[in-house]
């Protein structure tokens, strides 16, 4: 099965510091790929060009095979390429339906949604069934996401971006700051995510979580892909001697 | 708000204390519609627009009691209104400011400015420089002027807020002070007395049905006000920039374009209010406006509106536009010298802030 989204020796200067030095990526449609690294592998850079973030200085992004120019987050998003920020990224005041359909609101028919009329009723009721169909849990629609817990918040912040991808999903250390029932709960999300066909790439640093969910691992080190594996196979020492040079597959890059 | 998330529902689990693992997920949540709707007396007591706009009742009440012959007379009523329907159109463009995380000091200066373009240009197309007895086209061209001078003053706000990205404050603090001058050199600083007497008659004190004409403008204002903050993406975009400017930007919401239209709206508004306290007032009244944009972000803040960004209703800025003006009022009626109108009001403002952000820290670090 061919690539989905695919990075060809990407390259990326900030000032005199080389964040990547020809790295390569690729995510298959329905997988899950764990992206691992030490800090300053460039992992975080690497996703900021995949998602648009960030423009490359040079290499090659391809989208099922063509090159694609991703220069805004919004040209990211309308291939179908979402991204689960660190930081949540939600309105902390708004309700969890206003915040799955930020920048997307449904308006209502005729001539009042012309005028901007937003259709609240249905999107609370396509919210409340996005939330029932990835599991997440939301305890209420009627409060501020602020007034949610953090593990909902996160499973808020998940949809927000499942929804939308048709192609890839990219998140960043998505369960960082949960608890241990929270965070099975986003890696269950993840898992049901996959199973629709969308590629997922996680960004983490915690090797069970990823031997528990990834189907894959790419190992960057210092800008570079050094090694693949597929999870099932991988032990936790390859994993951690990948990260830190130990071990290296020479025809990874 | 802080405890309304609760006890809405016996039946629901809820996330962090239901079972985990693929299998049982679902569960919590059965079906769309399964998840609790508030009642409306939830929705209601747990609105701080609840609690202030009993205040304000109340505060109607004890002056009728206090004074049952002279408060609550109609005559008494309209006036309240007609007081109020300035401060009630600037505080309609402060909220969205205020909700956006702004704020706005200039809606006093813009208003003289917008008052003294439109009363110079009604001047300017009359004979001999007189505007008293102006016909229907000057009055329309005054108005034109006055509304777009200050639109132009708000664009300019947005522009410098939004683009330069200059802190609100400086930017509308600096137009504050130039707006005001601006209106003094064009004036010589002596105010524009010859006001169209078509126009005081029609506006300033004219009446359908008893309504005053100065509320009725003030109230289309506000019904346009709160369903544009309410119910179109214009303001739910203004909710979400003052909740989190960085999360609105990264869904695609072009935050500068957006924060530079509510600055004009605000600016367009307090034009509005320039116009209608030339009609009634008769004059310019250059040196009246000082703390007009004060009152509005007091009257903003009262009514629930979070100088945080994020939270606001432009009902609750109407009950905070009213607070002020019936203390006013019933402290002049049963003769308590009115000086402690101002000192009452800031004790209600400043517990109001108090709420809010025992309310946020509450919120914040609950859970």
């Amino acid at each position: 099965m061919s690539a989905l989204l695919e990075a060809r020796n990407l390259v990326k200067r900030y000032g005199s510091v080389e964040a990547l030095r020809g790295a390569s990526f690729e995510v298959r449609a329905g997988e899950v790929v764990a992206l691992i690294g030490d800090n300053g592998a460039g992992k975080s850079t690497l996703v900021k060009c995949l998602s648009g973030a960030e423009r490359p200085d040079s290499g090659e992004i391809l989208l099922e095979g063509r090159p694609v120019v991703l220069d805004s987050p919004t040209t990211a998003r309308q291939l179908g390429i979402e991204t689960v920020y660190q930081d949540l990224a939600v309105a902390p005041e708004l309700d969890p339906a206003a915040n799955l359909y930020l920048g997307r609101e449904l308006r209502r028919g005729g001539l009042l949604g012309r005028l901007g009329m937003l259709d609240k009723a249905e999107m609370r009721r396509r919210a409340a069934e996005h939330f029932r169909t990835l599991g997440v849990q939301v305890q209420s629609l009627d409060v501020p996401i602020g007034a949610l817990s953090g593990g909902q918040r996160q499973g808020v912040a998940v949809a927000r971006a499942v929804v939308w991808a048709n192609k890839v999903v990219f998140m960043d250390e998505p369960t960082a700051a949960l608890g241990v029932v929270q965070r099975e709960r986003v890696l269950d999300v993840i898992r049901r995510v996959r199973d629709t066909g969308v590629a997922v790439v996680l960004i983490s640093h915690n090797m069970p979580e990823v031997q528990a969910v990834a189907d894959r691992v790419e190992v960057l080190r210092l800008g570079r892909r050094v090694a693949r594996f597929t999870a099932a196979d991988v032990s936790l020492e390859q994993l951690v001697g990948a990260m830190t040079g130990a071990l290296s597959q020479e025809d990874a890059a | 708000m802080s405890g309304d998330a609760e006890t809405t529902n016996g039946t629901v689990v809820t996330g962090e204390t239901a079972g985990t693992g693929a299998g049982n997920s679902t569960v919590d949540n059965e079906g769309g519609a399964g998840l609790p709707r508030r009642t409306a007396w939830q929705r209601l007591v747990g609105a701080s627009t609840f609690w202030i706009g009993l205040v304000l009742v109340a505060l109607y009440a004890v002056f009728s009691a206090l004074s049952p012959n002279s408060f609550p007379t109609l005559y008494n009523f309209q006036t309240l209104l007609i007081e109020a329907a300035v401060l009630l159109v600037l505080s309609v463009g402060m909220t969205f400011v205020i909700i956006t995380s702004g704020i706005d000091l200039s809606v006093g200066s813009v208003l003289v400015f917008a008052g003294v373009a439109g009363a110079m240009t009604m001047e300017a197309v009359s004979p001999g420089g007189d505007a008293t007895q102006a016909g229907v086209g000057t009055i329309a061209l005054g108005l034109l002027l006055s509304l777009v001078s200050g639109a132009a003053w708000g664009l300019l706000n947005g522009l410098l807020i939004a683009r330069f990205k200059i802190p609100p404050l400086i930017v509308t603090l600096g137009s504050f002070g130039a707006a005001l001058g601006a209106a003094q050199l064009l004036t010589g600083g002596v105010d524009v007395r010859t006001v169209p007497a078509a126009l005081r008659d029609s506006l300033g004190f004219g009446q359908t049905f008893q309504v005053p004409h100065m509320v009725l403008v003030a109230a289309v204002v506000t019904l346009f006000g709160a369903w544009l903050l309410h119910t179109t993406t214009f303001g739910r975009y203004t909710f979400a920039i003052g909740s989190n400017e960085e999360a609105a930007r990264r869904v695609g919401i072009s935050v500068t374009r957006h924060l530079v239209f509510v600055y004009t709206f605000v600016g367009l508004l307090a034009g509005l209010a320039g116009f209608m306290s030339l009609a009634y007032f008769g004059t310019t009244t250059i040196a009246g406006h000082s703390t007009d944009n004060l009152n509005a972000i007091a009257a903003t803040v009262l009514g629930g509106t979070s100088l945080f960004g994020g939270v606001g209703s432009v009902l609750g800025t109407v009950i905070g536009v009213f607070i002020p003006a019936v203390l006013q009022k019933g402290f002049v009626i049963v003769g308590v010298q009115p000086f402690w109108q101002p000192i009452a009001v800031s004790v209600v403002l400043v517990a109001a802030v108090w709420f809010d952000q025992k309310r946020r820290r509450a919120r914040d670090s609950g859970r």
